[in-house]
């Protein structure tokens, strides 16, 4: 049954029984290392391999003049560019030769050998130098680049404050504890890829069409991903790299990204420069908002962070004007990260509000009730379910917020100052069609099958859960198997899809499974069945109670499957995910470093099916707020055209001293337009909102309005 | 990585002739600092002697009322060490505000002393870096400079010693044990780092081959003493600045005191100004300021650290405040 279930992958994770990409064996297995480009831009002028093929156990040094040729990748995101098919370098860290050894330390040793001569291009990695070269961008896939609806002018002819300013976020890297990795196996002319992946199904159609193997002769398996936050959703091309060389060699390779690699190798949020206008009447009722947002692209690809999708659907205002533009760079293509988009974009529009509401004198929560949008108000549909009112109240009475003081700087205990700030979080949701297969064993056992990822959200626990819920029985006589390109077809784990995609094809098998059951029992499809242990329960009128073991023996089967399929429907309604964040900070008067003391968060997220995974996600995406809001940057060295302390010492996420008590909250609601279980995404909701309302909480601290992320002591002192 | 050869050292003497002996050898302690200089490629050296096993790790009373530290002794244990959390509380807070857990575990006396810059040029193997590749520029000039020295630096860099203990080394007036392939000398950690002037390859006053084999603390300092560490992150951070300081107080004037920057420059910074000023005078919040502007005179900032003034002073002061507790009059903020 559905309901409060711990990870059921927790155990054999602790204990190590999880098997992650890298952690296969094979008797033949090699490793290949990566040599990587240290400038931006260049042509490769000359290559000597000969000191790297010396060194005992390298097998082969591979560069662009003896790659295997490959063909563009079809079928789902890629975002390198081919590896070694050419003399070109587009981005510092992009693959220019691998070496495959008999073991890693001679892999590795053999890059320092391997000598390529570059002449240097010139190369921009700052967005805002290029920032006149930008375009606008064609409609994306998370909608078209600008909107507008109503007449901006008007709106800010007609309002009493106006507010004009630019905000800015940093550049940020997903840093998963697992870097990233593929092991790859060519047998028989069939190649299978052990990959660390957010898709299977991307990896595979990317990998069959640039080795152009027919589908059939390529299989992609992921029974864990230590975490990915969206670096492992595209394909990219170390990917590609290992799959081509296991090809070319024959047997197993191993592939295993450095940390530093991790960094160029598979995108990253990329910084973003966003101008806000929000005009408002002096009764607090919105009459225009505009939302321009500049952010980087590759120069070999297109990315667009689409900031402003926020401010599309955030409050009911007459005049809403958004754009989003992209200025190409030298470095590799920037990527969706948790949370995309909302995540940076919402932090402008979230502070903008707070400017507005100081400006007129209004609370900032009694200013966000008063533009509470009851419709989309870009694009006029009704919101399919929205429960951020309840939200808003809940969290303001968790948190207290009817006692703070207006003023800034007001609440101060000894050398501290303490800040009380708010804002909404919205974040789009992402759909995707999915197939399930449902299994029962004659012993009882249930299996569900379904192609998509464990990523460390829990699916492995609250898909039997599902499927349990329909069959009636415990979820522990239900198993998951999953991340297997064999497996029926799902998406990709990104965007918070996957538990009501998935889950939406896993109830659809469970139910078919049921019927079946019920139509072989009794002849009757629609019969209701419930499942415990060896017993099966069907009521037709009379209550019959079958033993499997008798059932099966007696119809000659040893098992009985069913597949169900569930996919996002056209729909007339809009679909959000909705919260409200309320932060407490302190700030040294002295020594200004700002620190998170409580967070607040309610959310209105669909019907949450397991209360102990939703309450895991939301406060991992708490901390991903905190990260961004205070700490998290990729500083980029523009004359070196390099990202710098490309390491988690000089990355700084936040460690557990940073993180205080986190009170998380949902919102009871389940919405029937979103999925066939009631449930809308919410694994990226979680870090949207927390990085306006951490610097809205600094701002009544101290009195600093701080428009760019993350917010470090020197903007304090 | 290129391969290496690894010999796990026996005795001191023979070790720092095998070591002396090859250009190309180095020791190796808990190895938190070295591996990684290895993985990353920063460090290449061909042959490993590992000193950590070396009777070192101990911690004993010297008949002058001072304490031995074996070089091997771990900041873990060392840190929790019942004399010194008792007579030098100074070295335990500073030992603990650094790194984690796990690598206070491993990491060593010595081996703390002597990392190395956390520079990230001088990390990526693959950059420009003076103090890697001599004349090949330092990049942190003109790039991101955000960690770096505001004292002491050179053109040719500009690079902050990262570690914390060193600091408040500095501030109990240790002295380090070094054994050479000419026998024993003693250097007082005070002495022991280089500013880098126009060779930054060197971080300290040693010669290749030479051997920490303790640090010897002199009888406590008296009075009260406190480590600070600015950071951006509550935990697991180096400073962006750090304040070892002792005071001891006489009839509400400041007997003697040692002032101790980390975060600044390319080793602790004494600060001899602040101290001068203060020594013998009332701890007013104006002689605080006074004193600590007068050590950040002559601070250079670059593109990204100008925080660093302010930020030193402001930890400066916060500090002596807490440490003459009252002795002096409150003021207007001026
Ligand atoms: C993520 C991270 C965070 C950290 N944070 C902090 C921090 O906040 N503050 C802080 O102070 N430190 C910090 N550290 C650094 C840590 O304190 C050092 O890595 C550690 O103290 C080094 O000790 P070790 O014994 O492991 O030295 P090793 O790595 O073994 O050696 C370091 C150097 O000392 C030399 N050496 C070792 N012993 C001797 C000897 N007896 N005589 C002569 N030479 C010797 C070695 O040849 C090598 O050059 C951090 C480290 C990491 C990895
Ligand atoms: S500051 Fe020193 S260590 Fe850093 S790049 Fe410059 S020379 Fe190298």
């Amino acid at each position: 049954m559905t309901g409060a279930r711990p990870r059921v992958d927790g155990p054999a994770k602790v204990t190590g029984a999880a098997r992650y990409a890298a952690e296969w064996r094979a008797a033949d297995l090699r490793h290949a290392a990566l040599v990587t480009s240290p400038v931006p831009a260049a042509t490769i002028t000359a290559v000597d391999t000969s000191a790297a093929e010396r060194v005992p156990g390298v097998v082969a040094v591979f560069t662009h003049h003896n790659a295997p040729r490959l063909r563009p990748p079809v079928g789902a995101p890629y975002g390198g560019r081919l590896p070694l098919q050419d003399n070109r370098v587009h981005y510092e860290g992009e693959p220019v030769a691998v070496v495959v050894a008999e073991r890693l330390e001679q892999a590795r040793e053999a890059v320092g050998l391997v000598r390529l001569d570059y002449a240097p291009l010139s190369a921009e990695t700052d967005f805002r130098a290029v920032a006149d070269t930008a375009v606008p961008t064609p409609p994306a896939r998370w909608g078209p680049a600008d909107t507008t609806v109503g007449d901006l002018a008007a709106g800010i002819a007609e309002a009493d404050v106006v507010l004009r300013a630019e905000y800015s976020t940093a550049a940020r890297h997903h840093s998963p504890i697992e870097t990233s990795a593929t092991q790859a196996e060519w047998r028989d002319g069939v190649l299978t890829l052990r990959d660390a992946t957010q898709g299977v199904f991307n990896v595979h159609a990317v990998v069959s069409s640039a080795l152009d193997l027919p589908a059939d002769r390529v299989r992609v398996l992921a029974e864990y991903t230590g975490g990915g936050f969206g670096s492992k959703g595209y394909v990219w091309p170390h990917q590609v790299i290992a799959a081509m060389l296991a090809r070319e060699l024959g047997g197993a390779l191993r592939l295993v990204l450095t940390r530093a690699q991790s960094f160029t190798s598979h995108g990253y949020q990329p910084p973003t420069r966003q101008r806000l206008v929000l005009a408002a009447t002096a009764e607090g009722r919105f009459t225009a908002i505009r939302h321009d947002s500049l952010s980087p692209t590759s120069t070999y690809g297109e990315y667009v962070e689409m900031t402003a999708n926020g401010s599309r659907v955030a409050y009911a205002c007459p005049a809403i004007t958004t754009t989003h533009r992209v200025a190409p760079v030298a470095t590799v293509l920037p990527t969706p990260m948790r949370a995309p988009h909302e995540g940076p974009g919402m932090f402008a529009l979230e502070v903008a509000v707070d400017e507005v509401a100081c400006e007129l004198g209004i609370d900032p929560l009694e200013l966000r009730l008063r533009n509470h949008a009851e419709v989309d108000p870009t694009s006029g549909k009704p919101f399919s379910t929205k429960g951020l009112l309840a939200c808003y109240a809940e969290g303001a009475r968790r948190f207290g917020w009817a006692d703070r003081p207006r003023a800034t700087g007001s609440l101060r205990e000894g050398d501290q100052l303490i800040g009380w700030g708010m804002a909404t979080a919205v974040m789009a949701t992402m759909r995707f069609p999915a197939a399930a297969r449902a299994r029962l064993h004659a012993d009882g056992r249930v299996v569900v099958e379904a192609g998509c990822q464990e990523i460390g959200t829990g699916t492995y626990t609250i898909m039997p859960q599902l499927a349990a819920e329909v069959l009636g029985c415990p979820p522990e006589q239900v198993v998951l198997r999953l991340g297997d390109t064999a497996l029926p077809r799902t998406g990709m784990t990104a965007g918070s899809s996957t538990t009501l995609s998935v889950g939406s094809a896993v109830t659809a098998a469970a139910e078919a499974l049921a019927a079946r059951l019920a139509l072989l029992a009794t002849g009757d499809p629609t019969a209701a069945v419930r499942l415990d242990g060896i017993e099966l329960t069907v009521k037709n009128g009379a209550v019959e109670v079958f033993r499997l073991d008798e059932l099966f023996a007696r119809l000659g089967v040893d098992s009985v499957a069913a597949g169900g399929s569930w996919e996002p429907r056209e729909n007339q309604r809009s679909m959000h995910t909705f919260g409200a964040v309320f932060a407490e900070v302190a700030v040294d008067v002295d020594l200004p470093v700002p620190r998170v003391r409580r967070l607040v968060a309610v959310y209105s997220a669909g019907r949450i099916v397991n209360p102990l995974t939703a309450r895991g996600q939301m406060t991992g995406g708490l901390v991903w707020g905190i990260g961004q809001a205070l700490l998290e940057k990729s500083t980029t060295d523009h004359r070196l055209g390099r990202f710098v302390d490309k390491n988690l010492a000089g990355y700084r996420l936040p460690v557990n001293a940073d993180v205080p008590d986190l009170d998380v909250a949902f919102v009871e609601e389940y919405d029937p337009h979103a999925s066939g279980i009631g449930a809308r995404g919410i694994g990226e909701l979680g870090s949207v909102g927390v990085a306006p309302a951490i610097a809205n909480a600094v701002h009544h601290a101290t009195g600093k309005r701080v428009r760019s992320l993350p917010i470090a002591l020197e903007d304090l002192l | 990585m290129k391969p290496f050869a690894y010999r796990r050292a026996t005795d001191a003497r023979s070790a720092v002739a095998t070591v002396a002996a090859d250009p190309d050898a180095a020791f190796l302690a808990g190895g938190t600092n070295l591996v990684d200089h290895l993985k990353l490629g920063v460090a290449c050296p061909s042959l490993l002697v590992d000193v950590s096993d070396l009777a070192a790790d101990l911690v004993e009373h010297l008949p002058d009322g001072g304490l031995r530290i074996g070089a091997g002794t771990r900041n873990s244990d060392l840190a929790a060490h019942p004399v010194v959390r008792a007579h030098y509380p100074l070295l335990s807070e500073a030992l603990l505000s650094g790194a984690s857990g796990q690598l206070r575990n491993a990491a060593t006396t010595a081996g703390n002393l002597l990392q190395r810059t956390r520079c990230g040029y001088f990390r990526d193997a693959t950059a420009p870096c003076n103090k890697r590749e001599p004349g090949s520029g330092c990049p942190a000039v003109a790039g991101h400079n955000r960690h770096h020295a505001i004292l002491g630096a050179s053109p040719d860099c500009v690079a902050t010693h990262p570690s914390d203990l060193a600091a408040a080394m500095v501030a109990l007036d240790a002295t380090a044990v070094v054994l050479g392939p000419d026998g024993e000398r003693r250097v007082p950690i005070g002495g022991l780092y280089r500013l880098p002037g126009d060779d930054p390859t060197r971080d300290t006053v040693l010669a290749h081959g030479e051997l920490i084999t303790a640090v010897e603390l002199p009888a406590p300092f008296g009075g009260r003493a406190r480590y600070r560490k600015v950071r951006d992150r509550a935990s697991f951070a180096f400073a962006l600045v750090s304040v070892a300081a002792a005071v001891r107080m006489h009839d509400g004037v400041v007997e003697d005191l040692r002032l101790v920057f980390g975060g600044l420059a390319h080793r602790p910074w004494r600060a001899a100004h602040a101290e001068d000023a203060l020594r013998g005078s009332a701890p007013t919040e104006v002689a605080l300021r006074a004193a600590a502007d007068a050590e950040l005179l002559d601070a250079r900032t670059l593109s990204g650290n100008g925080f660093k003034v302010p930020l030193a002073r402001n930890t400066l002061v916060s500090v002596l405040r807490e440490l003459t507790d009252g002795a002096a009059e409150p003021e207007d903020d001026a």
